[in-house]
């Protein structure tokens, strides 16, 4: 059989991909060693002048002994590094489905923007006057988060999107307090993302769910039954984590602010609705937003992210420091509460050291004035149609869930269609790598049974995306047709097939040291 | 638009096989009134040419630190970072990768955080480290309230000589996960002590070594006062070059090390994107916050990594996780790793003695300065002067001068007038002796 570059696609099946080569190493697959496998005393890869200290001031403290790190040359960290990488999926490689994380593609641009002198050689406590420019672009940046969500102030400092769940939550905390009530509890519904439950912990509430209903919304009356005096606020993601709009909006928004509560928004999925829905036309007091998500900062193998949080005109007084305010014809910066006061502010606090992830607000700006306010809307829009491209053309053949209506930007299924197959959602997903794709979100949310998430996003082809579809459905085809060979031991073609995780959590390594023997030796 | 690669034709067969008329009929869950049906007034899209223009003209209008004589530290420092630490963060499979839960095909990015680990835990001294937090103050904020989960203590003492956004930071979480803060007396150069405030209700001290003022001190008296009482001893670094010249806070009685990762391999950034160290004695490592790589095996018996003790976490335990944490600083973490793997065993040690050096002949060039006293007798790269004049406008003049000479204590301190004449003053291996000259010759003429 040849697939249609005219290849064999024999692979695994195929005897000669099994013989044991020499080296250990398959063509272009390379093992590579631990740096402190490979590096030896008195190598190394920077030349730096000798140090000429005749009495350090160190009052004592010299360090003694060795650290312990390994010596390598540049041209030896350069090869290790590289061949590392070469055992990494990423987004530049292939559609990446992962639901609920927008794995989009990372303009270059971007990059080379974030390196200007102006904006990577700056430091955050260097003169305020040295630093206009990059004050201005965070202004900028703010000024466009502000009016695609229609929403008057917005906190750029938190770092990634739960430390931006923590900023909002915080500032409804900091304004329940300032109007004397002593609210604690925050409702979240059973979709919700693991970290709203775990901030409202963080910030001292009391997290009780709210059931979805059988639409995959949030069940309303349910919502309402359980919004009382004690409720500080409702937690909500839209579009949600099944990848549908929560049509009840408004209605909730409303029944919220009636109880007294505030509503606070994971906007984790902006990417759907951007350009064409403002969250604060929906009615919400705060929303977080992942730049690395919908505004296409690297997501850099887990970071570094920022998440920027919106505010109502409620709580947008309750800001953490630092704030930048207009003077003359420039900036300055408020980084003390006394000053913030004289304003008639009350920051909740500060949210980490200096300013934000500045390098990440440089991305975030040089994407947003690449797609301008008709790309953005575009942006929504492609992501939503892809989505739905691939739901429509899978439906048939896996099971989805909430199929009857459109989804927003991303498709979820369930594993009613590999019911009595023996191949679980695992296996789907596993057997995707072997096909050379990253696999789905799975297991996520929690509210269907062994749920799978793709996202496509808005940066995928056509082309691309009907090859995957093609895929999808050859694999449900395949674990349908009793072919479960293929599914449980998969991957077979990745550089490492199943590892033992439960292995790794049972007796933690988790550093190289001199003495001990790797596991794997330990095994042998 | 560049970014975008569906074409009209496309979308048009698209919505056939979805089976709707138009992009706006799939959003037909959203309330009519909330759907725009006009663009957010904002300028339209715009080429690389236009975009790096617009930029550009903003990073111009700030002055980058290369192209002045400059010793602004104060909790993030300007270092050489080698050519190829950049190159190879930008490769695609590191740079474009998500969290590494396929462990199957992100071995790269699993390595490499493993060998991250190894070399937080040599440099702090300590046995174990995670895979990096958001920055240093919040892997402080972690430590706190680690502390706290294990003594079952909710007091916490914070010397006064920690970094007051650190500080802040900390007391921010701090107050609403139910936690009572108690801080020390700042104090210039010698003399601050916090372990009186100590007590059996304690859970942490927390104290910072080199300190914000630049003093380097002996730590082991506090962690066996802090011991005494059945308390931790949370020890922060925010230069984490120093470790290269000074004992690690491991070797000094240290049970959490918090620190700032950014002088190694990491720009200045205008303080952001960093990356947070966080270390700690294996026995605690089941109240570490944040992810943890592991080492295993395949199902054929190679060594692999994967995430592991994941059951901390939230993605699993929701509300009762050990943090709300589902960020490392992924690629921090890798310049990081790269940077001190071409320097090595010898050239850290180096570099740290050049911090060193160049800070010593700063302040002593500086202190035959009339009008400019060094308060700090024990330091590594940093220093703290007691000027003629208020600090901050100091600098300002200095800035005239094109100088970029220092933190004034009083931007951090701005309630306590004692330190208004107080400036930091930071030097690195980049610090040139002519730099160091046109600083004093500046400061001499400020001052006059």
């Amino acid at each position: 059989m040849m697939n249609k570059q005219g290849r064999s696609t024999h692979g695994a099946a195929d005897e000669h991909a099994h013989f044991e080569t020499i080296s250990g190493d398959r063509g272009l697959d390379h093992e590579e060693p631990l740096i402190f496998e490979i590096g030896r005393l008195g190598k190394c890869g920077v030349d730096l002048p000798e140090p000429e200290i005749k009495h350090d001031r160190l009052g004592g403290l010299r360090r003694r002994g060795t650290v312990g790190l390994p010596g390598l040359s540049e041209p030896e960290v350069v090869r290790h590094f590289v061949r590392l990488s070469r055992m990494n999926y990423a987004i530049d490689a292939g559609l990446y489905p992962l639901g609920s994380c927008t794995m989009k593609h990372n303009p270059r641009l971007n990059e080379k923007m974030a390196r200007l002198p102006g904006f990577a050689d700056i430091h955050p406590l260097q003169p305020v006057s040295t630093v206009q420019g990059a004050l201005a672009l965070i202004e900028q940046l703010a000024h466009w988060l502000k009016l695609l969500t229609n929403m008057p102030a917005v906190a750029m400092s938190p770092k990634a999107g739960a430390h931006g769940e923590q900023c909002g939550l915080k500032a409804i905390k900091a304004a329940h307090k300032a109007h004397g009530q002593k609210r604690n509890v925050i409702l979240v519904p059973e979709s919700a993302h693991g970290t709203n439950p775990a901030t409202a912990a963080l910030v001292g509430f009391t997290v009780e769910e709210v059931p979805a209903n059988e639409r995959g919304r949030v069940d309303l009356a349910a919502l309402k039954a359980k919004l009382g005096p004690n409720v500080a606020a409702v937690m909500l993601t839209n579009p949600n984590t099944c990848g549908l709009f929560e049509n009840d909006m408004r209605e909730i928004a409303d029944a919220v602010h009636k109880a007294g509560a505030y509503f606070y928004c994971d906007g984790a999925n902006f990417n759907a609705i951007v350009g064409r829905v403002r969250p604060g036309d929906l009615g919400i007091d705060a929303m977080h937003i992942n730049l690395h998500k919908t505004f296409s900062t690297p997501h850099g193998g887990g970071g570094p992210g920022a998440g920027p949080v919106v505010l109502s005109e409620a709580l947008a007084p309750f800001a953490p420091l630092p704030l930048i305010v207009h003077y003359d014809n420039g900036f300055k910066l408020i980084e003390d509460d006394a000053e913030a006061k004289a304003r008639d502010l009350k920051p909740f606090g500060r949210m980490c050291a200096f300013h934000g992830q500045m390098g990440m607000f440089v991305r975030a700006m040089a994407y947003m004035l690449s797609h301008g306010a008709d790309g953005l809307a575009q942006v929504a829009g492609d992501a939503v149609l892809n989505a739905n491209y691939v739901l429509a053309s899978l439906k048939d053949v896996m099971s989805a869930p909430f199929g009857q209506g459109p989804c927003m930007h991303e498709a979820l299924f369930d594993d009613a269609f590999l019911k009595d197959t023996g191949v679980t959602t695992l296996d789907i997903a596993k057997a995707l790598i072997d096909e050379g794709y990253h696999p789905m979100t799975m297991y996520f949310p929690l509210v269907v049974h062994g749920a799978m998430l793709i996202e496509p996003t808005e940066t995928e082809s056509k082309r691309a995306l009907d090859d995957f579809i093609a895929v999808m459905r050859g694999l449900a085809e395949k674990a349908q047709g009793n072919d479960k060979s293929r599914f449980q031991g998969a991957p077979f073609l990745a550089p490492r097939r199943r590892l033992d995780e439960t292995a790794a959590a049972r007796k933690p390594v988790l550093r190289w040291t001199p003495s001990a023997k790797s596991t794997a030796q330990a095994a042998e | 638009m560049r970014y975008l690669p569906l074409t009209e034709t496309d979308r048009r067969t698209m919505l056939g096989v979805v089976g709707a008329k138009s992009v706006d009929d799939l959003f037909r869950d959203v309330p009519r009134e909330a759907y725009l049906t006009t663009l957010v007034d904002l300028p339209m899209h715009a080429g690389e040419i236009e975009v790096e223009r617009e930029l550009a003209k903003l990073a111009n209008r700030n002055v980058a630190a290369g192209s002045v004589p400059f010793f602004v530290g104060a909790g993030a420092y300007r270092h050489h970072v080698p050519a190829s630490v950049d190159h190879l963060i930008q490769r695609s499979e590191f740079l474009t990768s998500y969290t590494p839960y396929q462990p199957e095909i992100a071995q790269g990015t699993l390595q490499y955080l493993f060998e991250f680990q190894t070399q937080v835990a040599m440099l702090t001294g300590m046995e174990v480290a995670n895979a990096s937090m958001y920055d240093g103050s919040t892997a402080a904020t972690e430590a706190v309230l680690m502390a706290a989960r294990v003594t079952g203590k909710k007091r916490i003492v914070l010397s006064g000589n920690l970094h007051p956004h650190y500080a802040e930071t900390i007391r921010t979480t701090a107050e609403t996960a139910g936690l009572e803060i108690v801080t020390g007396k700042a104090a210039a150069g010698m003399g601050e002590t916090a372990d009186h405030l100590l007590d059996d209700n304690t859970a942490c001290l927390v104290v910072q070594n080199p300190d914000f003022f630049g003093s380097l001190r002996d730590l082991t008296p506090l962690s066996d006062a802090a011991h005494t009482k059945g308390a931790l001893l949370v020890a922060v670094v925010t230069e984490i070059v120093s470790l290269g010249s000074v004992t690690p806070p491991g070797e000094m009685g240290a049970d959490i090390v918090a620190a700032e990762g950014q002088s190694i391999g990491n720009a200045l950034n205008f303080g952001g994107p960093y990356v947070g160290l966080f270390a700690t004695r294996s026995k605690f490592v089941r109240q570490m916050p944040g992810r943890l790589v592991g080492e295993t095996v395949d199902a054929e018996g190679r060594r692999g990594y994967v995430l592991t003790l994941s059951t901390r976490e939230q993605h699993i335990r929701r509300d009762k996780a050990t943090s709300n944490i589902c960020t490392n600083s992924g690629l921090c973490c890798l310049a990081f790793t790269i940077h001190l793997a071409l320097l090595g065993e010898d050239g850290f040690h180096k570099l740290a003695g050049l911090n060193h050096e160049r800070a010593v002949m700063t302040a002593d060039r500086l202190a035959k300065i009339h009008g400019v006293e060094v308060l700090t007798p024990s330091f590594f790269n940093e220093f703290t002067v007691k000027l003629s004049k208020p600090a901050a406008e100091v600098v300002e003049k200095l800035t005239k001068e094109n100088v970029l000479g220092g933190v004034p204590v009083s931007r951090l301190m701005p309630h306590d007038k004692s330190m208004g004449n107080l400036l930091i003053v930071a030097a690195t291996e980049l610090t040139t002796p002519s730099d160091i000259e046109a600083f004093a010759t500046a400061l001499t003429k400020v001052l006059a």
